[in-house]
């Protein structure tokens, strides 16, 4: 589960998060909804450990490990995965040895025995099959020249290979048409089970309609204002932001 | 399969961050005295059973140095070098050669192994008799001729490249069998009155590799040295000499570690490469000497005459070096273009971390017509390192139809590092084409997040960025250097981050 008790965090000295109380519970997916300047992208930074964030009080927590007093590869280790909203290029990283490197370290920090080139390519060609990505994107490199779409189905990609425990996907249906939407949600819901928990940030109600999100939440000026079912991503969709703020 | 997807296996294999070859082997040693005249150069050329016209030279090369001064322009610093206060000659006391591994100097023995060289290497190394003959399936055949301080010990492979005509032996043997083609060659290309440190080396040279290919002869194994300095405050004075006949091949490697030592050591080097028509040499460096500690102290002085002479049509020289070592690298491997359509390469991956300084580059001369050149350069800073890109195109008024295209990348690590580039374009041909890229980065800390959030640690961060960033040259060395590459790109910038 992760569980986060009222979050307080500072970017330049200006409050971003002002008291976010959030419980996610293994094997639920929830929805993290909220206008452009919420704290949205700020919240997902500050859960996988980008420098930069001054936590300023209360708490996160995933498994009963204190993630704030993690390094952040020790957190991925952990099973906690960060989707970008903008995936990082790495010019000359081939993706293949990118994917490979990161997958053996996840392997190596939980005693797992690495994978070779060979095994490797073997289950990298499986998942990429199933997001109907093609076989030379993992010989260029890491998000080098990919569209919009290719490098959110890459940042899906990954997730499929390192399995994580908890998933936070930070805007990633922003910028798709809708094949590629699908294919992602395709992707995630593929993940689904009573192991895997997920946080989809996202601004709009569309990738909801293919993800359905087992609880819905609104942030706004850095708390959530609001907590439902699906249902409340509709009414979002119907009758805006501003509603809420009227609440 | 590209070699930047070894990087994991490397990355992996890498656990420390000091200095990981710093050993010292205790072998008894015949010494010249302390310091430089006309007599150490004659003992010198005694010691190794000269004949006169070598003297001779080495003579005129030591009378000219006294005439020279050390270069003051390139952008390093060090304090002043005490020329007297080092010895120019140190020789591993030969036997007749071993029948065993049980024979050879176990100390020696202990050296290789502690560079990771495999034992069947080991026994060729050490010159066993018969050992090497046949190659070890699934790999690239590997001749290796081992610079010991300053003498060649055993020359491998002979058999088989003898074979071939292939000649490939200590340039003091080659002295002995081959004196018509050591002065033909020897100073055809670097002359004695070159430089200050090419003057010194002409003089002093102790040993060095030759090599001779000939024509129509396309060597059928990798030629590699290992070099390493040993006696303390033994100046290398290595010499080597590649001869590439009409329509000959041949690939090189030079790979360097050395024992960790607290003083300053003085490294001046000559190669002279000479490729006649149709021919192409391939010459690969991984330097890796010591740096100096992490507050300057110590480390190699690296003053190195690198330079191939494209005499034939459609002749070819490409230099690869991957440079991490030495306090300070002065450096310019280059191509004189003399034949029409020959073909000069430089690709090149500099790192400088802690107080390490480089001024490195290369000179591409074109005179002939259709001459082409490519430059690719990659420095990386961290720490407080500086490093200096610094090249020369000249194309000559003959050199009609020439083209280079030259890429001079930089990489910093930190706020106190620095990296220049400082390109000079002589251009006397109209039909001459010339390009210059070059840019100036830092590893974005979007990029190294980017990483760490998929479970690399900053350091494996790093090294993949670096690694991607050198992908281009890294991509020119042979497969089983390109891996030693990758590690030492890693251990190089251990600790600059963070």
């Amino acid at each position: 589960m992760l569980k986060i008790e009222g979050l307080t965090a500072e970017i330049d000295g200006k409050e971003i998060l002002k008291g976010i109380d959030l419980e996610v519970p293994t094997g639920e997916i929830h929805a993290i909804m909220g206008p452009n300047g919420s704290g949205k992208s700020t919240l997902s930074y500050v859960l996988s450990g980008r420098e930069g964030y001054e936590i300023t009080g209360g708490a996160a927590s995933f498994e009963g490990q204190d993630l704030l007093a993690m390094e952040p590869e020790e957190r991925a280790a952990a099973g906690l995965f960060l989707a970008f909203q903008y995936p990082v290029e790495l010019p000359g990283v081939g993706n293949a040895n990118f994917l490979r490197t990161a997958l053996n370290a996840q392997r190596r920090a939980k005693g797992e025995a690495e994978l070779d080139a060979m095994q490797f390519l073997k289950l990298a060609r499986e998942r990429m099959r199933a997001l109907s990505m093609p076989e030379d994107m993992l010989k260029r490199g890491v998000n080098v020249g990919f569209s919009g779409g290719e490098k959110k189905r890459n940042e899906v990609l990954q997730m499929a290979l390192l399995k994580p425990r908890i998933a936070i996907l930070d805007e990633t249906d922003s910028g798709l048409d809708i094949d590629a939407l699908k294919i992602v949600a395709d992707g995630v819901n593929a993940m689904r089970g009573p192991d895997f928990s997920a946080l989809v940030i996202t601004h709009y109600q569309r990738l909801l309609d293919y993800i359905v999100p087992d609880r819905v939440h609104v942030l706004m000026g850095g708390r959530i204002v609001q907590s439902g079912g699906p249902e409340l991503a509709q009414q979002l969709e119907a009758s805006g932001y501003g509603s809420v703020r009227a609440a | 399969m590209p070699a930047v997807t070894e990087t994991i296996d490397t990355v992996a294999s890498v656990t420390s961050g000091t200095y990981k070859y710093g050993f010292e082997t205790e072998i008894e040693m015949e010494f010249a005295p302390k310091g430089l005249n006309e007599d150490i150069v004659r003992f010198i050329s005694a010691r190794k059973n000269e004949p006169e016209w070598l003297l001779a030279w080495r003579l005129k090369a030591f009378a000219l140095w006294r005439t020279m001064e050390e270069p003051r322009w390139p952008a390093v610093k060090y304090p002043p070098i005490d020329y007297q206060d080092a010895y120019y000659y140190a020789a591993p006391v030969k036997k007749p050669g071993p029948k065993s591994l049980d024979e050879v100097d176990p100390e020696l023995l202990r050296t290789y192994e502690k560079l990771g060289i495999p034992l069947r290497e080991q026994a060729i190394l050490a010159g066993v008799e018969g050992a090497g003959e046949s190659p070890a399936e699934g790999r690239m055949p590997v001749a290796v001729d081992a610079v010991f301080d300053s003498v060649s010990v055993a020359t491998t492979f002979k058999g088989r490249l003898e074979k071939e005509g292939i000649i490939f032996c200590s340039i003091s043997e080659a002295v002995q069998h081959h004196p018509e083609l050591v002065r033909q060659y020897l100073g055809s290309v670097v002359p004695q009155a070159d430089n200050f440190f090419a003057a010194l080396n002409s003089a002093v040279f102790t040993d060095g590799s030759f090599v001779y290919i000939p024509k129509g002869v396309r060597c059928p194994m990798e030629l590699s040295t290992y070099f390493r300095i040993n006696a303390k405050s033994t100046g290398q004075f290595e010499r080597t000499l590649i001869i590439a006949d009409e329509g000959a091949t041949v690939s090189y490697l030079e790979g360097c570690t050395a024992p960790m030592r607290d003083e300053n050591q003085l490294h001046a080097a000559v190669v002279e490469l000479v490729a006649l028509d149709d021919a192409s040499i391939k010459y690969s460096t991984v330097q890796n000497w010591y740096p100096g500690d992490e507050d300057g102290k110590g480390g190699i002085y690296n003053f190195v005459t690198k330079r191939g002479a494209c005499r034939g049509r459609r002749s070819k020289i490409s230099w690869t070096q991957v440079e991490t070592g030495s306090a300070i690298t002065w450096k310019y491997p280059s191509c004189i273009l003399q034949g029409d359509e020959s073909v000069g390469e430089f690709y090149s991956v500099a790192i400088t971390n802690n107080h390490q300084q480089a001024d490195t580059g290369t000179k591409m001369i074109h005179l002939g017509r259709n001459t082409r050149s490519t430059i690719i350069s990659k420095g990386i800073s961290a720490g407080k390192g500086q490093n200096t890109y610094r090249g020369l195109v000249k194309i000559q008024p003959k050199a009609s139809g020439a083209r280079n295209f030259t890429q001079c990348d930089s990489l910093l690590i930190g706020d106190q590092c620095g990296a220049h580039t400082v390109p000079y374009i002589e251009n006397r041909c109209m039909t001459a084409k010339v390009e210059h890229e070059a840019t100036t980065s830092r590893i974005a800390e979007d990029q190294l997040f980017y990483c760490r959030q998929r479970g690399l640690s900053e350091e494996d961060a790093v090294g993949l960025i670096v690694n991607g960033f050198c992908r281009e040259v890294l991509k020119e060395l042979p497969m089983e250097f390109a891996v030693e590459a990758q590690k030492l790109l890693q251990i190089s910038l251990e600790g600059s981050v963070g």
